[in-house]
């Protein structure tokens, strides 16, 4: 009973606790909705902040070396307003704006002296709309969505729906997602010559004051996904979901500032294929142990036709200190394959078709680990009632490129 | 972990998971509703999730990354 209070989240819970007659706990703001069902109102907002901090030695940037210290502060804020229709069924706005401020050490080598900017920001709004049949729990809904920064821009839009099973204790969904992209065409300097003397100082991907944009030019990117999904409780303690994602992407797949070194010794920038495709297949299997741990487990299997073949798998060990409060250590395995167009710096042959000596595509493992702390007491945390539930969490990643990287966040959901 | 030992694992979980399901009236989910065993991410694992995508060439089946960005550096 009492866990039940600070049961939001779930998705089958959600279904369950928006129908009065199942509902073990009715807040104010539900009775109130009862009174006036077609009113809109806030029902709930989440705030996430983030601190990334990176380093390691193989940037993209200067063709597989070099520094790749990174800092990013991300934050983002998402307003979810609720109202009922005349047929009584759940209608749910969620509204959401990021905004990222980054430094990257290797930005600046987009000018071969290290003279551009090593910052720059990201702004991401967002906007969903889902319906929820109140008799049967099935949803559909509409996204879209935005991306700037000074060298990229995305648009996006999905379609998405779910449908229970009969007996509520199994649901499948999909999603269909479009991504129209484009990449800003900013070249090393030593391949743009005309920019440097423009914008000496600041030429670069990401900063302020970068000159000529109208000379850079783009390109497109687009991106279809059809992700699947199918969840089951299998029993009072354990349930499980099965996830599969379809991917394609074709357009300008490189990134223009990807330096590149050949044998010979001359440099020139990134050249990978115009299409991909990629396959990733999933599970997650949680398991309620005993009255205070839950077992959070995550595998997923991935491939595309770059040659790339992944496996991940996360363990997560929930302890529940109170009902309230919960320690949670975590622990995620990475390991990939080398894309077939990958090879490290100065071993690529000019003769070669395809090349790239970004890392993100070589051979390696990594490891991540950290723990989470939430907090969701029913008087609300510290005592503000509006303030219903608090996590934070700290993770240290590992890779065996020797990348290194610490990150910590912050989650605050308000009522 | 070698891959080999993630995949029977990751087998051998599923074939136990999906022979023994039984049906549950909602009384009897207190359990499946705690806000601990929600099957998707922790809202405050968002910008790992991010961070991961640009880091790692493997993404997806994991409700991950819903925006653009190149990801650079």
């Amino acid at each position: 009973m009492i866990c039940r209070l600070n049961a939001h989240a779930q998705v089958k819970q959600d279904s369950a606790s928006n129908k009065p007659s199942s509902s073990l706990y009715n807040s104010p703001s539900q009775d109130s909705a009862k009174y006036n069902p077609r009113k809109l109102k806030l029902d709930e907002v989440d705030f996430v902040s983030s601190y990334y901090s990176q380093n390691g030695d193989h940037s993209a940037v200067t063709g597989g070396i070099g520094t790749e210290k990174v800092t990013d502060f991300a934050n983002s804020i998402a307003l979810n307003f609720v109202w009922t229709n005349k047929h009584q069924n759940k209608n749910t706005l969620a509204v959401g704006l990021g905004f990222d401020a980054h430094t990257a050490a290797s930005q600046a080598y987009v000018s071969k002296t290290g003279a551009s900017s090593p910052n720059g920001t990201r702004l991401y709004p967002s906007l969903d709309w889902t319906v929820e049949n109140a008799k049967t729990g099935n949803t559909f809904g509409v996204g879209t969505y935005y991306s700037t920064e000074y060298n990229y821009q995305s648009l996006g839009a999905d379609l998405h729906f779910s449908e229970k099973t009969d007996d509520k204790n199994g649901e499948f969904s999909a999603k269909l997602q479009g991504y129209f992209d484009h990449v800003t065409l900013i070249y090393p300097s030593e391949f743009n010559p005309m920019a440097i003397d423009i914008s000496s100082s600041n030429y670069g991907g990401g900063g302020h004051n970068h000159g000529n944009d109208d000379n850079n030019g783009s390109s497109p990117r687009e991106t279809y996904s059809a992700a699947f999904g199918y969840t089951q409780i299998i029993n009072s303690r354990l349930q499980i979901a099965f996830l599969a994602d379809v991917v394609g992407q074709n357009g300008y797949l490189s990134l223009p500032f990807h330096r590149v070194y050949f044998t010979t010794g001359k440099d020139t920038i990134e050249k990978l294929p115009s299409s991909r495709f990629k396959l990733p297949l999933g599970f997650r299997l949680n398991y309620f142990w005993g009255d205070n741990i839950i077992l959070r487990s995550y595998y997923r299997y991935y491939l595309d036709n770059w040659g790339i073949r992944s496996n991940t798998a996360n363990l997560e060990v929930a302890y529940k200190v109170s009902p309230f409060f919960s320690i949670s250590p975590f622990y995620r395995f990475y390991n990939q394959s080398a894309a077939r167009y990958f090879a490290p710096y100065g071993e690529h042959s000019p003769t070669d078709q395809y090349y790239t000596s970004n890392y993100e595509y070589a051979k390696f493992s990594s490891q991540f680990f950290g723990v989470g702390f939430r907090i969701a007491p029913p008087n609300g945390v510290f005592g503000w009632q509006g303030l219903h539930e608090l996590e934070i969490r700290y993770g240290h990643y590992t890779q065996t490129t020797d990348l290194v990287s610490d990150v910590v966040s912050l989650s605050l959901g308000f009522k | 972990m070698t891959t080999k030992a993630m995949k029977v694992l990751a087998c051998l979980l599923i074939v136990i998971g999906c022979t023994s399901c039984v049906h549950l009236k909602e009384y009897q989910k207190s359990r499946i509703n705690d806000s601990e065993m929600v099957l998707s991410n922790r809202k405050v694992e968002k910008n790992e999730l991010n961070f991961q995508s640009y880091r790692e060439a493997a993404s997806g089946a994991n409700v991950g990354k819903t925006g653009g960005g190149c990801g650079c550096n």
